[in-house]
Parts: C-alpha cells; structure tokens; sequence
C-alpha cells in the first residue's frame, strides 16, 4: 500500500504476530470443541445408536473406530485429523464430514456473501446518510429501522417475508436452494458466480431469485447493527480535529465528507464485519431452517436431530476454523486500510 | 515565499490586513444566549503580529475561530470582518470557505490529532492545494508541499509517510506548513506550541516569526502564556470576559499595564525577580447574564462605588496604548448603563 | 434525620434524576412494558380466560368442548388460535413470563462465572490472566448461537428440557461478556491510588477484592445486565425455533413461531405474526432500559452528546476524540446508541 519499505516490513511483522496470536486460540477452540463434543457425551457410538445395535456390535464398532483408546490417543488424532483436513465420518451419513461439508458450504457461504453484501450496503449508505442529516426525519427513521430490526428475530422476519413476498404476491419462490435441474454447471458451488462464469443468463436469474428472499432477510437483520455503528462514527468523525482542520484550510464540504469523514468512519466498521461474521453463520442456521437452504446450517441441525456426535464435532470444529480464518482476515484488512495499526 | 507556484493575485494595500470591527460571537445554552465574545474592535498590520491573551474562558478561542468563522452548529457572529477589505461576516458558506486557507489560515493547539490518520502527509497537501488551485497538477502540488516542508524543516522524503509517523512538534510543524502553503495574508494561531515541550516552543515561535518578516503574513497569536508574547509579539490584546479591556504595543503594556486586570494578570508570571506569586481572587463572571458596569468590577482590587454601573470603553492610556478601565478619563464615554 | 437506608436510596437514585429527559423516558418507557409483560402472566387468570396450555373448556356438564382450529382473530380469541387449538394471546401471555424467568436465570449464571473469574484474572495477573483471555476470547469469537445449540443438545442428554438448561445454554454465551468488561475494569481500578493505598496499608487481599475493587467493578454490570437481557430473549427465542428450547408445549415465542411455518402456506398468519410482535416488543424494551441506563451511569458519554456540544464545542480546543471504540465491548459511544454491547446482538 505505502511506497515506504519500512511500511511493508511492518505489515508483515503485524500480520506474523496476528498468526501467532491466532494459533494459541485455535487450539483452545479445537480443544474446546473435542471436550465438549467427544469427551462430555461419553461413547459417541452408544450416543448416536445405542436404540439401533445391540451391545456387542457397538463394542465392535467404538473399538474400531478408536473411540475405546485413551483419551489423550483420540485427542492427538483429532488434532492430527484437523491438520491433514480429516474431519472424521459422521455415524449417519455415507459421505465424510469433509464431502458432507463440500457439498453444503458453498449454499452457505453464497448466503452469507449475499446478505454481508445487502447489510453493507444498507448499513453503510442509510448510517452515514443519518449521521450526517442528524436529527432529521431521515435520521430518526433510520435510527428507529437499527432499533426495531435489531429486535426483530430473524426467522420471524424470514417467515412474514415468506408471508408476504412469497405466498402474497408471488414474486419469490418460499425456500430452497435453484433446483438441479436449472442448476450451472458445477465450478465454485456458488450458483450465482457460476452462471456467471458459464455465461448461463437464464441460471443467472433462477440463482438470484431463489438468492433474495433468504439472503435479503439475513443481511437486513446484520445491516441494522451496522446502521448504528456507521451511524454513530460518522457523528464522531464529523466533530472530530481533524475534520475542522480540514474545513479550516477550506477544503471543499463534499471533499470533507468524504476523504476525512465517512472513510474514517468506516475503519471500525472493519472490525467488526469480522465480530458480524460469527453472528451471520448463526443467523445463517436459522434462516437456512426456514428458508429450507440445504446449507452447513441445515448439515449440522440434521447431525443435531440424529444425534450423531462425530458429524456434529466434525461440523463444529469446521466452523471454528472458518472463523478464526475469518478473524484473521479481518485483521490483514484492518493492517491494510488503517495505516496505524501495523506499528 | 519562495515555495510558491504562481504568485497570488492579492490586493496590495497599506491598510490592514485584517480589520473586525464590533465583533460578538455566541453560543446557544439552555440558559440562553451566552456572548463568549461580546463586541471586539482589532486591527492587523500585514507583518504585524498582535498577541491575545487572557485566562481559559475568556473568549480568546472563540475569536479566534469566530475571525474564520469555523464554529459549532447553533453558534453566531454578529458585527464586521474584514480581511484585506473583503466581508466575511455574512458571506456565503462557499466564499467563505475559498477564503479559508487561502486567505487566512488557522494553526490549532492539539497538533496530534489535527492530521487525518487514514491520509498521507502529502494527500493533505494536494487535497488542500488543489481545493482552492483545481489547475494545479498533483505533481506540482506534490513539488509545493516538499518545499513548504523543507522550509519548515522537516525532511522532504517524508511527505509521503502517514501523520502517526510524526513526532508532536513535526505535527505541529507540518499544520504551519498547511497553513501557509498557499500564502496567505494571515495566519491565527491557537495556543500553537501549548502541547509542545519548551524546545519544539521555541522552534515553532522561530517561524511563525520568520513568516511575518520575510513573507509579510500578519499574525494573530492566542495564549496564555505571556512570556511567548513578549517575545514573538508587537502589539498585545488583554481580555476579559469576552471584551478587550486594554490593548497597546508590548514593551509599552509589559513595562506598564494600566489595567488593574493587566496588572493582576502580570503579576502572577513568574520572572526571575519574583518574590512572591500573586493571583486574582474570583472568578470570570457568567457571561449568560453578565453584570452590568465593568465586568471586572467585582474582583478588581481599584474598584470603585460607580464601576458596576459604569460599563468602561477603550480610551487612550499612554502612546498607543488603550485601556477599558474608569481609573483613567474618557472610559465612561457615552456608554451609561441606564 | 433520614435514616441510613433512605440515605442509600437517595444516593442511588441521584445519577438517575441527573440524568437527561431522553435517558429518563427511555429507562421508564422500557421498564414499564417489561414489567407489562412480568405481571401480565401472574395476573392474566384474573383477566383473560385462557390459559396458555389450555386447548379445551370444560362445560357445565363435566363434558370438555374442545377450541376451534386455527381461528381467526375473533371477540372470543382476540389474536386467534393455533393448529393445536391453543389461544396465541394466552400462549403470548405466558411466553413473556417464560423469557423473563429464562433471561433472568441465564444472566445470572453468567454473572456469577464471568464477573468472579473476571476479577481473579484483572487482579491476579500473569499467567492465569493471559490463559482465561485467550479462552474467553476463544469462546467469544464463536457464533454464539451455535454455543447455545450445542449446550443445549448436551444438555439434552441428562436433563428434560425446562427453564434451567434453557438458561444455562443461553447464559453460556455472555460469561465472555461479563468477563471482559470485569477484568478490564478490574485492571484499571487495581492501578486507582485508593486500591494502592489499601494495598499499602496491609489489607488483606480478599478485603481488597471486595471492599475496593468488586464495589466499583460492579457498576459496569447493570448495564451489560440489560443489553445481555434484551439479547438472550432473542437467544431463547432462537433455541425454541430450532427445538432446541423448552419441553412442547410450553408457552414459547420461538417454538410457536416453528410451528407457525406451516400455517402460513395456508394463508394463515396470525399464529407467526403475534408471538414475533411480542418479541420485538420485549426487545426493544429491554434494548431501552440497557441504553437509558448506559446514558444514567455513564454521564460523560452524554455529555458529548447533543445537549453539550454547542456550547463547550469551541471552548479552548477540546479534544473529540476518535470513532467510535472498536471494542465492541466498551460500554456504547455518545448517545448511548453506540455500537456497545448492542453490536454483538445474536441476531437471531
């Protein structure tokens, strides 16, 4: 970013710090994860199947599967697992937790891209806007929007979307992901950026209007938060010293709003897109239930309900890793863009 | 100022660079209006540099900004001024706004966060340049900011390195540099050297010095500190309580202050010859409902039975110099409170 | 001479009578409605004649008549009935007094983990210290929902589902909270000349703990308290939507809103709307008292806010500070509205 060699060497010793921080919450997480999901409910065979097999074949099959030796044994294969990218077999499903992940992820994260998209969009332009228009109608309102959306819970507002949107006026499609047979073919996983990519206008426009009730409803939800952060930062910036020395050297309102104001405004919102980003991944389980998005959301709820203990941890240890990654980024971003935290 | 591109078209005259005339300058409260500055005459020399002091909450920064009009929302100024014969009193935001580093630039006391953190040294300069000079290019502007940094003696190469890369003195430095990049006839210092320890002070005083010697700039200084204005300043405004109240060339009103709050005022510096710290007893009076005569009456160690009901003008005191007091003849003027 | 109690009291109430009229308003406004919703369950036998449970009336003659399916809103049923002939006014009813009692338990839980753990690793220091935060900080950065999820299906395992394990897996997700903000405050109080002097003097530590530092600790909790409150009511709400939450068929919003999906293909749709209005209700009632008692508590954010500006704006070049905290656990900015706790909604 900065032409100045200095610059640069201080990014990448920022960004080597970052990782060594990173790892040792890693392995809390990871250790966190196996205690909870293949310590705490004692034999997960007799957990998941215990109704369905009698006691000696499930004796046969935890000794197969290892989960008879010692627990430290099972712990460092774990963790081994996670390095090699084996996150084990899920009792009640053919594939691996990895191709149950592979083929659910992409619905998920098409999701979560979508609705990360319409909440900054939303939360950047209507929080800036009533920021700067303080205590105007336009203000109030978009305060009020931030309140009551905030309140609002996500699958009520799935629901009345579907309500209305779906069943009143017919414009959208109630749930599911575009059907395979109107599907792109198969490149990222992503239906959007695949049409795309395979120049295939009609999937194009089938992938998006499955794409926009579910996704619309998520990233409203996730956008009200960002209405009041923009919101009060823009009000920050806008008194802030250097924004009067700015007008002082009479430099041009717009020019002020702009380069001084919103941009530095926006710098915290980068941080806490990342903090957002947990919370979209749960508000992507409950809009993919009501939406019937066959997402990770849907993969780990079906674990959930058949109780099978391995498919859920494998799940589970999936989504930490994606938001310590997620966290990291953020951090390389905030690096990038905020010239003083790379000290 | 060598630095320059193209010589700014100004209106060389002998007058003054900068006249006000009546000035006030008011904040709304819950209690009603509050006149932070209550009707303030001043002149500025180009070249001359006009010392303004005063204790915290006497107006002096509400003048300050009240002289470019860089105000809170809900405030107002009311009277005249007028910077080398133009209004700006009542102009409109644009105009106002052309002039505003142009013209007339204002140097801040908090140089620290006076910078944006996210913009490189030299986007400020451009920004600035290219606000009021559209046809000058990046790159010349680039050229005039290396230049004006040089000058302030700061490294050229830096101009590029972000504002959290600079020490609290270059900061400072640096906003002098923004400050006079584009020459203009006056600059107005608030409290510039106040976050700054003694030695970074004195560099700082250095060029705002050389500024109003070689390049003409006239020089209105806000401070506390009185020791500055001796040394930097040729003429000096007392305030108080939002008012002048005694005004005339440094040597004259150090030597001897003719106001008992000048007086006051001087007496509790420490000097070398300082045997004994003075201090005015009280405190400023409430400028929401200020009493009526001298507002200095009540904590005036001289007053007199018709000084709260009197309200003092500037009247001649000695050569050049003016003060606001009833002790001397011509105070009471026409202006008796009924 | 009042008495020592009165004396208390007054001193209690003194930040709150200073406080401006928006934080008053919004503290009242908000306490009201919650405790609109508190009551209404107790008293609702005495008003209204259905009970939340309640699908059938008993006649006169000891014979049962049985209440109609999916009715409209009507006089007989003001908000109409469900798929399982349940009264959506009373199950509303109830389900108000079910998220109070949840939020309630769950807060506490998490207060009585993350406030004593919070002041041991800000007092203590050093390794215990740096290992809590990075377990805290793990436990922080995992979408809190799927927490919840997870404990509550542990929690399946060995307990029915009721009111305490909906608790304890709500109130897992704040102990991280209450821990953050506690062991920061611990931190900067144990550096305040009056702890140091108490420490000086020879005190011992566990008076030092709780005279000095737990007694102004424990200022910043009421209002993590209220914000986490509005929080878990959309938390539970989460859990019970997913089957996650209490045993059927007891009262709850989220699992009436579950099995209000069906309902709605039919063109149905009082039993999804009602139970939602309730929860945005109560949230925001709760989000009003956590941000008036934000503006009450921390009078210096207000003070920045619109009421001081014009006048002490372009007093001797104040300094305004920098955006907003990224923190997302410092108390909200400016007028209470900052990103604060209020940021790390559930979202649910």
């Amino acid at each position: 970013m900065s032409g100045g060699g200095s610059s640069g060497g201080s990014l990448r010793r920022y960004l080597l710090t970052r990782v060594a921080l990173t790892l040792p919450m890693l392995l809390i997480l990871l250790t966190l994860v196996f205690l909870l999901l293949r310590v705490a409910p004692g034999d997960p065979i007799r957990a998941t199947l215990g109704d369905r097999l009698s006691t000696e074949e499930i004796e046969a099959r935890s000794e197969a599967l290892g989960f008879n030796d010692p627990i430290l044994v099972q712990y460092g294969r774990y963790l081994g697992g996670v390095l090699t990218g084996d996150l084990g077999n899920p009792l009640t499903d053919r594939r691996t937790t990895l191709g149950v992940i592979a083929d659910t992820f992409p619905a998920t994260l098409e999701l979560t891209l979508f609705a990360m998209m319409v909440a900054i969009g939303v939360g950047v332009l209507v929080g800036a806007v009533s920021g700067r228009l303080r205590d105007t109608p336009f203000d109030v309102g978009g305060r009020l929007f931030g309140v009551l959306i905030y309140a609002a819970p996500i699958f009520w507002l799935g629901v009345l979307a579907q309500l209305v949107f779906s069943l009143r006026l017919g414009w959208f499609p109630t749930g599911s992901r575009m059907t395979g047979f109107d599907a792109p073919r198969d490149i990222t996983g992503l239906y959007v950026l695949d049409s795309i990519l395979t120049l295939d206008g009609s999937a194009l426009l089938a992938s998006l209007h499955h794409l926009v009730l579910p996704g619309t409803t998520l990233g409203l939800v996730i956008g009200g938060i960002f209405v009041r952060l923009v919101r009060v930062n823009m009000l920050q910036t806008l008194r802030s010293d250097y924004v009067e020395a700015a007008h002082a050297r009479g430099i041009g309102e717009r020019s002020v709003l702009f380069r001084h104001a919103f941009k530095n405004a926006l710098v915290p919102v980068v941080t806490i897109i990342g903090l957002q980003f947990a919370l979209l991944l749960g508000g992507a389980i409950l809009t993919e239930r009501v939406f019937s998005w066959p997402g990770m959301g849907t993969a780990i709820l079906r674990f959930l309900e058949a109780r099978d203990y391995v498919g859920v941890q494998g799940i589970v240890t999936f989504f930490a890793l994606v938001v310590v990654i997620v966290s990291l980024l953020i951090d390389l971003v905030n690096g990038l863009v905020d010239p003083r935290i790379r000290y | 100022m060598s630095a320059a591109a193209a010589p700014s078209p100004r209106t060389s005259s002998a007058g003054p660079v900068l006249s006000v005339r009546g000035l006030k300058v008011g904040y709304r409260t819950t209690r009603g209006p509050l006149w932070a500055v209550d009707g303030i005459d001043l002149e500025v020399a180009p070249g001359e540099s006009v010392g303004l002091v005063g204790e915290s909450g006497c107006g002096k920064s509400s003048l300050g900004r009240g002289l470019v009009q860089l105000l809170p929302p809900g405030a107002g100024v009311r009277g005249s001024v007028r910077l080398a014969d133009e209004e700006l009193v009542g102009t409109s935001s644009g105009s106002l706004r052309r002039r505003r580093g142009e013209d007339i630039a204002l140097v801040f006391q908090e140089p620290m966060t006076r910078l944006d953190p996210l913009m490189k040294v030299s986007t400020h300069f451009v920004q600035t340049i290219r606000a009021h000079r559209p046809d000058v290019s990046k790159d010349e502007a680039r050229h005039l900011a290396r230049a004006a940094l040089a000058q302030m003696g700061i490294p050229p190469t830096r101009v590029d390195d972000y504002p959290h890369e600079f020490s609290g003195g270059m900061r400072q430095r640096i906003m002098i540099a923004l400050a006079i990049v584009l020459q203009p006839q006056l600059i107005v210092a608030d409290e510039p050297t106040t976050a700054l320890d003694v030695i970074v002070e004195s560099q700082i005083l250095d060029i705002l010095d050389r500024l109003r010697r070689d390049e003409r700039v006239g020089l209105v200084l806000i401070t506390h500190n009185l020791g500055i204005v001796a040394e930097t300043c040729d003429r000096v405004a007392v305030m108080y309580a939002g008012r002048i109240v005694e005004i005339g060339p440094v040597e004259h009103i150090f030597s001897d202050p003719k106001h008992p709050y000048t007086q006051g005022l001087l007496a509790s510096t420490i000097s070398l010859e300082t045997t004994e710290l003075h201090t005015i007893d009280g405190y400023p009076p409430d400028l929401v409902s200020p009493p009526t005569g001298c507002r200095f009456a009540p904590r005036c160690p001289a007053v007199m039975d018709h000084c709260t009901r009197v309200d003092p003008t500037l009247t001649t005191v000695g050569p050049l110099q003016e003060a606001a007091c009833l002790l001397y003849p011509g105070a009471d003027g026409a202006a008796v409170t009924p | 001479m009042p008495s020592p109690l009165r004396l208390r009291l007054q001193h209690a109430v003194r930040p709150f009578r200073s406080a401006s009229r928006t934080a008053r308003v919004l503290v009242t406004v908000g306490l009201l409605i919650t405790i609109v919703f508190g009551v209404a369950a107790f008293l609702a036998p005495t008003f209204y004649r259905y009970d939340g449970e309640q699908y059938r009336v008993e006649q006169p003659d000891g014979s049962f008549e049985q209440l109609p399916r999916l009715a409209p809103p009507s006089a007989e049923h003001p908000l109409g009935t469900t798929r399982d002939r349940y009264d959506v006014l009373a199950r509303i009813i109830d389900g108000g007094r079910l998220a109070l009692a949840v939020v309630l338990f769950s807060t506490l839980i998490a207060m009585l983990i993350g406030v004593p753990l919070g002041l041991l690793s800000g007092y203590r220091g050093g390794k215990l210290d740096r290992v809590l935060v990075t377990v805290m900080d793990a436990v922080y950065v995992f979408p809190p929902l799927l927490l919840a999820i997870i404990v509550a299906f542990l929690l399946q395992a060995y307990f029915a589902p009721g009111v305490p394990s909906a608790a304890a897996a709500v109130g897992v997700v704040y102990i991280p909270q209450y821990f953050r903000v506690v062991r920061n405050h611990t931190l900067s109080v144990k550096q305040e000349p009056y702890v140091e002097a108490a420490r000086s003097l020879g005190a011992k530590e566990r008076t030092v703990i709780s005279r000095y530092v737990l007694f102004n600790v424990i200022q910043s909790v009421p209002v993590i308290f209220t914000l986490n409150a509005a929080d878990a009511v959309l938390t539970l709400a989460s859990l019970g939507f997913l089957g996650y939450g209490v045993q059927p068929p007891t009262p709850e919003w989220g699992y009436d809103i579950s099995q209000a999906i069906i309902d709605i293909t039919s063109g149905v749709w009082w039993t999804a709307l009602w139970p939602g209005v309730a929860i945005v209700t109560l949230v925001t009632a709760l989000t009003l008292v956590g941000e008036g008692l934000n503006d009450v508590i921390n009078p210096l954010l207000r003070a920045r806010g619109a009421a001081g500006a014009k006048l002490d704006a372009a007093a001797d070049g104040e300094d305004l500070g920098e955006p907003a905290n990224v923190d997302p656990l410092s108390p909200g900015t400016e007028d209470g509205s900052g990103p604060g706790l209020a940021g790390r909604g559930f979202r649910s």
